[in-house]
């Protein structure tokens, strides 16, 4: 399990390795944390001919708060923002799910960017990301654009970026007072891909009815999830046991998972209606405490 | 005699090294001039290869040799048989064991077809990608019921059949006894494959020294001695030719005993051949398909009951998984066979295997070897009429086992070593107590309902178990005084982490009167020891234990003659301690070992006839059968209904392992059997579709327990001897991981009060996925076969 | 094309030219001799190849030794000096906190890491902290016994 041969570069700026990766386009990969990738090339099953190792750019590390969003660098490591009381304060959803990631070795080196742009749709952030309705600033040598969360996952292990893009920077929305947020998986071990996870986020208005609801899921697709209709229907109810019961039934029909060696189909739905009824309820109290 | 180390908690003494990363495992040996190995492997499960173009791997740079199986000549040919069929009537065994490479036709995925040899590993990879191999891809044999049934296609085509073995046993009349029964229960039970993945995975690095024209290869295996003798014959050496020496290795379980691996049959030969060294280290892709596997048995078995819950008697017919070959004999379904009896009186029993071939991973025995399947199935068997009787499970378990007066108790059947099934001595009941009363079973009995109305799924297992250990042939021993005054200690089994440093030395020190830091002790290397079967089935401290005492006994005698004649007084005023003889009652009269020992070795003048040199003897000990250890385990488990994830909220394993040499050592190998049983259990399963392709090949989806996965265990034993050898001890190796597959099953059944639905957890391993599954499956479970009268 | 990397391993100076492929774990057991790290599935799984990369864990067969320049790395040879054992590793051994010792070296320095962070850890922590090591051998529990120990003799002496 060794890896094949590739040329490296480490290039000393955002723009020397933007040039690097529209010279070689397809050829060349990103390398940031490492933790899917190299991995993926010891096994032989990645063989790009260019590693561009973005691990020198420190300028692209960096949790900031900004009006009503959250700016992060693609090259934060999960270890930092795991740490960092700006995530803990105003992306809560992200702070709980950060745990659940791999383990703490795996943290150390693995970065948000990175996971984003290798879009695995079992991963926990991509959905994180994709529920709190971010925004992916990618950079090229040609300039700068803004994808949304919902257009950059397009398929297993396929993003929106260009071949000469760099995911550079995650901006993510601050909810309002009265929200409350969660994350829940089963996995088969502490720190495995889940077998299903939900992102969920509940805002409430005064009246304590639901104003605002986003539901994303991990392993439940060919992209992380969504299930708007489940969110919609909660518009103007008042979360209980009713209510959340009939979103996630709602929400089970909207997710499209494929199973795999650990769980049937069936059972991946299954386990979404559970932890979409107790995500809610747990975010609905979040919200009004 | 200093302060007694046996039975003491003793510290290692190769933890030092190890926990400073200085001790040597395989990968660790780097040579002049070494050269890396890689293997082009069968994508394929089962292919006729018609062609194999090699021309651009040899091209590349860095590329030394490239060999297919036409290339090895005369030196190819199938592996050896590692043990004959058992002397059991009527058995039918069709041997067909591993070849190096494959010539003609593949028989699982990941089968070796090319060997690389190049300057290091990462061009050896390369030029394995440059190798083309022209498969015709035939249809797999995967199921096992339609391998017995297959009419065509089959593994061996020249067999015509896919039947690997077929061996029926009985003790007693089953037809007729059940007759008389009151309760018959019959059912289906599967136990699926799995792996031992120890973490360091096989490797071999052989050197041949053509001044010295000696061949040396460092292995991972578990029975260097075997891997010598084999060596030397198949390259037409003698055996002091050949030096094998297994290091640190780093985890065995029982795969790493397997002989001869193609791997170890080439890398030699080709060493030779080239006058270079060569290594290969296994990687762990490799290894899911290149190591063998264990497990994969289906079973229908039945049991007569007396209507007061007495065993009337077992039938048991079942299809064993061997995988593409068989080099390893019956030794697994033999196991389950003999295992399944357990600490019961079982006056009938019938009970008959079909082995069979299909296209995967060679199975060979794994820590447990084939006894889970065995202990599955009759404690499984016991809950369900338990139930059906209205009788507790832990009742109709003690009323049912051989009574501490009945040993030695003869099962009247063949055992894996080729000995009649007879347990040596046993007691049964007080591991029974003192296991209901450390899981606290009356009380949680009690405390069921409350939990359960408060939503708490909580349930209490409980399951019997005995274990063969400590089977022969034989070991040996040879215990030297030195000339500092330290004592060494050769053996040839090798050591897998089973702390052989420490309690072996423990032996030697208590006979001669050093510190256990004192005893030098190497294994597994046979310039050290020429003599040895191997570490295998729980016998390294029964077999080589003994042994070790032994001729430390006679190194004793020997040290107490010669400080005699030191002192001129009798051997009865001496006394060992502290490394030195002194005279009993006079002070300053002390010689030290070191000193005796240059004395047993003169340099000049004369010495009486018939002296042997030397403070050292050699002795070797061979038990006439093996030693039947027992123990129960009782685990509580809550059950999220929904999700069904597990927790385990209690674990007690109380054992009977005869005398225990180090408490530490034996807690550590019981706590690890039961990780690889709870794995066994609840997580590890290794996934094949129906062209054989394994599905889960990486450490990310074969999963193997964390520390959040195995619960923190309780422990306590209970210690009846063995009468088979004079340290009376018996084996542990592998207690700890046997029984955890049907406490699972009953624990997780009766959190959720699965029985009372109808559901019947008669598989392993479970996963939250699957126990979903089944538990939705409410009522499928096929009960017309159970009749109460 | 080969790169140069210069860097701290235990404390001593190495410059050496790599090849871009070569893994950080080959490069140390390989190039520097220093085989204590030990290699078990090179897909960031098992842990054993766990080294500290300027004080933090991290698995060293998920890098490359190209991107090592200028960096300090600790492994398992440089937990101890001059043959004294760190209070971990004599914990370790007092504990039976290892078997076959092959996993032993991952987890001492992601262990050495987590009780500097957490001087005074929980049972559950351990345990989270371990369940990216895996040990086929001991079921974990004389392990955590082991942290235990070390973190109460560590604390115990300021």
């Amino acid at each position: 399990m060794k890896p094949a041969p590739f040329r490296y570069a480490a290039p000393a700026s955002l723009e020397e390795a933007l040039a690097l990766k529209a010279e070689h386009g397809d050829e060349a990969k990103f390398l940031a944390g490492g933790q899917s990738l190299v991995p993926a090339m010891n096994f032989r099953l990645a063989q790009p001919a260019v590693l561009i190792d973005l691990n020198g750019l420190d300028a692209l590390a960096y949790v900031k708060a900004e009006g009503g969003t959250v700016r992060i660098g693609a090259m934060t490591r999960y270890h930092t923002l795991q740490r960092d009381k700006t995530i803990g304060s105003k992306v809560a959803l992200m702070a709980e799910a950060l745990p659940e990631v791999a383990h703490p070795a795996i943290r150390n080196r693995g970065t948000l960017g990175g996971n984003l742009s290798h879009a695995d749709p079992a991963s926990e952030l991509p959905a994180v990301v994709l529920a709190l309705g971010g925004t992916l600033h990618a950079r090229s040598k040609k300039g700068a654009r803004a994808i949304t969360a919902k257009d950059f996952f397009v398929g297993v292990l396929t993003t929106a970026l260009a071949n000469d893009e760099l995911l550079a920077e995650i901006e993510l929305p601050v909810f309002p007072p009265r929200s409350g947020t969660c994350f829940l998986e089963v996995a088969r071990r502490k720190g495995d891909y889940a077998m299903m996870g939900v992102a969920c986020a509940v805002t409430l208005d005064a009246g304590g009815a639901c104003s605002d609801v986003h539901l994303a899921y991990c392993n439940a697709g060919e992209t992380p999830v969504a299930a708007p209709k489940a969110a919609q229907a909660l518009k103007g109810q008042r979360l209980d046991d009713k209510t959340a019961r009939d979103a996630a039934e709602m929400a089970k029909g909207e997710i499209r998972p494929f199973g795999n060696v650990h769980a049937s189909v069936d059972y991946q739905r299954h386990l979404a209606g559970v932890l979409t009824r107790r995500a809610l309820i747990a975010a609905y109290g979040r919200a009004r405490a | 005699m200093s302060t007694r180390s046996f039975g003491q908690p003793i510290k290692r003494n190769e933890d030092a090294r190890l926990l400073q990363g200085k001790a040597l495992f395989v990968d660790d040996v780097e040579l002049p001039r070494l050269l890396h190995a890689a293997f082009v492997r069968s994508p394929h499960a089962h292919a006729r290869i018609r062609g194999i173009d090699t021309s651009a791997a040899k091209k590349r740079a860095g590329v030394v040799a490239v060999y297919t199986a036409a290339d090895l000549g005369d030196y190819w040919k199938p592996g050896p048989l590692l043990l004959p069929p058992p002397p059991i009537e009527g058995v039918v065994f069709n041997e067909r064991t591993q070849v190096p490479l494959v010539k003609d036709k593949v028989r699982h995925a990941g089968e070796p077809v090319v060997l690389v040899i190049a300057e290091d590993r990462y061009i050896a990879e390369d030029a394995a990608g440059d190798v083309v191999v022209d498969y015709e891809a035939l249809p797999a044999v995967v199921d096992l019921e339609k391998a017995r049934d297959a009419k065509t296609g089959f593994v061996h085509d020249d067999l015509k059949t896919n039947v690997a073995a077929h061996v029926r046993q009985t003790k007693g009349d089953y037809a007729k006894a059940v007759a008389g029964a009151a309760c018959v229960i019959k059912r289906r039970f599967l136990y699926d494959r799995g792996t031992s993945l120890p973490i360091e995975t096989r490797g071999v690095v052989a050197q041949w020294d053509g001044k010295a024209d000696r061949l040396t290869v460092w292995d991972t295996t578990q029975a260097p001695v075997f891997i010598r003798n084999g060596l030397a014959a198949m390259l037409n050496l003698s055996e002091r030719q050949v030096r094998v020496i297994a290091p640190f290795i780093g985890g065995g379980f029982g795969p790493k005993i397997m002989m001869f691996y193609p791997e170890e049959v080439l890398l030699p030969w080709a060493a030779m051949k080239l006058d270079r060294p060569i290594k290969w280290i296994e990687d762990r892709f490799e290894h899911f398909f290149a190591t063998t596997h264990e497990r994969g048995q289906l079973h229908d078995a039945e049991i007569a009951l007396s209507k007061d819950g007495r065993i009337i008697g077992v039938k048991d017919v079942f299809l064993h998984d061997t995988g593409a070959y068989d080099p390893y004999g019956l030794t697994v379904p033999i196991n389950s066979q003999c295992t399944l009896l357990g600490p019961y009186i079982v006056p009938n029993y019938d009970s008959t295997f079909t082995a069979l071939f299909t296209n995967k991973p060679i199975v060979t025995p794994y820590r447990g070897a084939g006894r889970q399947h065995g202990v599955f199935v009759m404690e499984r068997l016991l809950d369900i009429a338990a139930r059906e009787l209205k009788m507790d499970r832990a009742e109709i378990r003690r009323i049912n086992f051989i009574p501490p007066d009945a040993f030695p108790y003869d099962n009247q059947i063949i055992y894996q070593d080729f000995a009649p099934l007879v347990y040596d001595s046993g007691n049964y009941q007080p591991i029974l107590d003192k296991a209901l009363k450390a899981i606290g079973y009356k009380q949680f009995l009690e405390e069921q309902p409350a939990l359960r109305a408060a939503g708490k799924h909580q349930g209490i297992g409980l399951v019997c178990y005995v274990e063969g250990t400590g089977i022969g042939p034989y070991e040996g021993a040879k215990v030297q005084v030195q000339g500092s005054g330290k004592v060494s200690l050769a053996t040839g089994i090798g050591t897998q982490g089973q702390g052989h440093y420490t309690s072996f030395a423990q032996i030697v020190a208590d006979q001669v009167g050093v510190a256990v830091t004192d005893v030098d002790v190497v294994t597994g290397d046979t310039d050290q020891f020429y003599w040895g079967a191997g570490t295998f089935a729980s016998r390294g401290a029964v077999v080589a234990g003994n042994a070790v005492n032994d001729a430390a006994k006679v190194v004793r005698q020997k040290i107490l003659r010669t400080a005699a004649e030191h002192f001129e007084c009798a051997e009865e005023d001496l006394a060992l301690s502290n490394g030195a003889v002194s005279v009993v009652g006079v002070p300053g009269k002390t010689v030290k070992l070191g000193v005796l020992a240059d004395e047993a070795n003169p340099m000049r003048g004369a010495v009486k006839p018939g002296t042997e040199p030397g403070l050292e003897a050699t002795s070797y000990f061979g038990p006439e059968m093996g030693a039947t250890a027992a123990g129960i385990h009782a685990m509580i488990v809550e059950v999220d209904p929904e999700t069904c994830t597990l927790e385990i909220k209690k674990y007690v394993v109380v054992h009977d392992c005869g005398t225990v040499i180090n408490p530490l050592i034996l807690a550590g190998q019981i706590h690890g059997g039961v990780a690889q049983g709870v794995g066994n259990a609840f997580y590890e399963q290794l996934v094949f579709d129906d062209r054989g392709q394994l599905l889960n090949a990486s450490l990310a989806d074969y999963l193997i327990p964390t520390a959040l996965d195995v619960p923190r265990m309780t422990l306590d034993h209970t210690v009846t001897p063995s009468p088979l050898n004079p340290l009376g001890i018996k084996g542990a190796g592998e207690a700890g991981a046997i029984p955890v597959g049907p406490l699972f099953a009953q624990a997780i059944e009766d959190a959720l009060g699965l029985p009372g639905q109808g559901v019947e957890l008669n598989e392993i391993p479970l996963s939250p996925s699957r126990l979903w599954e089944l538990a939705g499956a409410l009522a499928k479970i096929d009960t017309s076969a159970t009749r109460v009268r | 094309m080969s790169h140069k990397v210069s860097l701290t391993v235990n404390g001593t100076a190495h410059t050496r030219e790599v090849e871009a492929r070569l893994l950080l774990s080959d490069f140390l057991r390989h190039d520097l001799g220093l085989t204590g790290t030990h290699v078990g599935c090179e897909h960031g799984v098992c842990g054993a190849c766990t080294i500290l990369l300027d004080g933090v864990p991290v698995r060293s067969c998920l890098m490359f030794a190209a991107q090592i320049n200028g960096k300090s790395i600790t492994t398992v040879e440089g937990l101890s000096a001059d043959g004294k054992l760190s209070p971990l590793q004599e914990a370790f051994r007092d504990a039976h906190g290892l078997q076959c010792g092959y996993c032993t070296p991952g987890i001492l320095t992601t262990m050495t890491a987590f009780l500097a962070e957490t001087p005074k850890p929980s049972e559950g922590d351990i345990r989270e902290a371990l369940s990216g090591n895996l040990c086929r051998c001991t079921g974990y529990q004389n392990i955590v016994d082991a942290v235990k120990l070390a973190a109460e003799r560590m604390s115990a002496k300021p």
